[in-house]
């Protein structure tokens, strides 16, 4: 009898707490910059595409919705030819986001992309690249890895040694 | 005037009656909310009161079915009866002096007959039926009604003996210097127990209780038919509320030292007002208790209680008698 009215004494001090709801469509709430929500396609600092089609992504993809097709530049880059990804599937675990080698695969904190038709949840490259850089503004994969392509030499990406000529005896 | 007095005032209640209890339903939600820290329904109108409209649209335009298995006559008049029955029952409570529909000499005991009539729309929604969680929960309702109904009539009888009378208005006038809260407070506390399990509500709504029979005796009523039974559930509920307020404190006189410097109507409802939070805050924080934990707390303390009661208010009341 005694726990019953201090219940009720307890539950009646809560007339002077505040509610905990998040009034939702007019309240935001607060997410956090690295949040993991809508899958976004970035771009270099030079406003190229950083995808290399590498297919690590949909490789690691745990529900298969990420589909891509690689293809060369006249200069050596590659670059996906198409890339899609099945949003009815993404289960956004950023397994992509942290397999891609050129930071280009990236989640937002961005959850509102509800549809009427679920044919409209297949978000194609167009839909998922953007013209920012993401999280990493300074970062161009081209200029850092060794591979060759038309404006720069083996040898030439930053803090790469030069190649060393096998054929030489000089030091 | 007076002729046509007790005819505005029964429509006036039937009225208001089914206008309080929508907006109680509401009300309750938003209570709950505040005492569960959420806000309940707010989105609808100003405070969210026109989630009342809301509701009632939907219930109105639910298709009437009945199952091809129940007993059709019973299982459409089950709901009615309870609906029925405690809009009756407000016929005698006394809201303001004079302002009563009717004024009978067995006041009282007209009320508690009609909250035992009550019982037969849950018994019979139940049977009619013809589904084992809804028999399972008239089967309890009976039970529980039965042996509540025992002592909620008991519990009573210390305000009769002190106040004289079974007429409302006589035991209204009898608390005008001191409220019967005080010296019957056994009584009160037996009477709002009861009365919870009268109208089978929170904690004590066994016979639909959901996480076990999933919605009782009204498993197989929907649209108007279920609304029937949600709107007698809070017609009993306000009609409980209007009967402390009458029996145990004070009715519509003022609270003590304070007086009745008010209209007698604003203090009635401000104290029914407040014994209706009271059922909710119950609604809040109490636990539904085991069948046999009901059962025993009926029979093994709420009876005995009552009887101590009486014998006790009696004695004191003869002391008097032999003392004056």
């Amino acid at each position: 009898m005694l726990s019953e009215l201090r219940t009720m004494w307890e539950v009646l001090k809560h007339t002077f707490t505040k509610a905990e709801t998040v009034q939702y469509p007019e309240e935001m709430p607060y997410l956090a910059p690295r949040y993991r929500g809508r899958i976004v396609l970035t771009r270099d600092p030079d406003g190229e595409e950083r995808c290399v089609a590498c297919n690590l992504c949909a490789a690691v993809c745990p529900v298969d919705c990420i589909a891509l097709q690689k293809d060369t530049r006249e200069d050596g880059t590659w670059y996906p030819e198409f890339f899609r990804i099945n949003f009815s599937r993404c289960i956004m675990c950023g397994m992509c986001e942290e397999a891609c080698p050129t930071y280009a695969i990236q989640l937002t904190p961005d959850f509102e992309m509800c549809e009427y038709d679920r044919q409209n949840m297949v978000y194609e490259k167009e839909h998922l690249l953007i013209d920012g850089v993401g999280k990493y503004p300074d970062y161009n994969f081209y200029r850092v890895s060794g591979m060759k392509t038309a404006s720069k030499d083996k040898g030439e990406a930053i803090n790469e040694a030069r190649p060393i000529d096998t054929k030489s005896l000089l030091p | 005037m007076s002729e046509l007095m007790p005819v505005i005032l029964s429509l006036t209640i039937l009225i208001g009656g089914v206008a309080g209890a929508a907006i109680l339903t509401w009300f309750e939600r938003r209570l709950l909310g505040v005492w569960q820290d959420r806000y309940g329904p707010n989105r609808l109108g100003p405070f969210g009161i026109g989630q009342v409209a809301a509701d009632m649209i939907k219930l109105l335009f639910k298709d009437d079915w009945v199952p091809p298995f129940a007993d059709r006559l019973v299982f459409i008049f089950a709901p009615t009866a309870i609906v029925v029955a405690m809009m009756m029952g407000f016929a005698v409570v006394p809201f303001a002096p004079g302002m009563m529909i009717i004024d009978v000499n067995i006041g009282l005991l007209f009320f508690l007959g009609m909250t035992s009539l009550a019982v037969y729309s849950v018994l019979l929604g139940g049977l009619a039926s013809n589904n084992k969680y809804a028999l399972l929960g008239g089967l309890r309702s009976a039970a529980q009604m039965v042996s509540y109904e025992v002592f909620m009539g008991l519990s009573l009888i210390g305000v009769v003996m002190m106040s004289g009378s079974f007429s409302l208005v006589d035991i209204v006038e009898a608390q005008t210097d001191v409220w019967f809260c005080f010296s019957q407070i056994l009584g009160l506390i037996v009477f709002i127990i009861a009365g919870i399990a009268e109208s089978h509500r929170l904690p004590f709504d066994l016979p639909e209780a959901e996480h076990e029979l999933t919605a009782g005796f009204h498993t197989e009523y929907g649209g108007m038919k279920f609304a029937m039974f949600m709107l007698g559930e809070y017609l009993g509920l306000m009609l409980i509320s209007c009967m402390i307020v009458t029996l145990f404190f004070g009715g519509w006189h003022g609270p003590m030292l304070i007086g009745d410097w008010l209209p007698p109507f604003f203090w009635f409802s401000s104290k029914v007002f407040v014994v209706i939070c009271f059922f909710v805050l119950l609604r809040a924080a109490i636990p539904r208790p085991r069948y046999d934990q009901l059962m025993s707390l009926g029979w093994k303390v709420m009876l005995p209680i009552t009887l101590v009661n009486i014998l006790v208010t009696g004695a004191v009341l003869l002391w008097m008698e032999g003392v004056a």
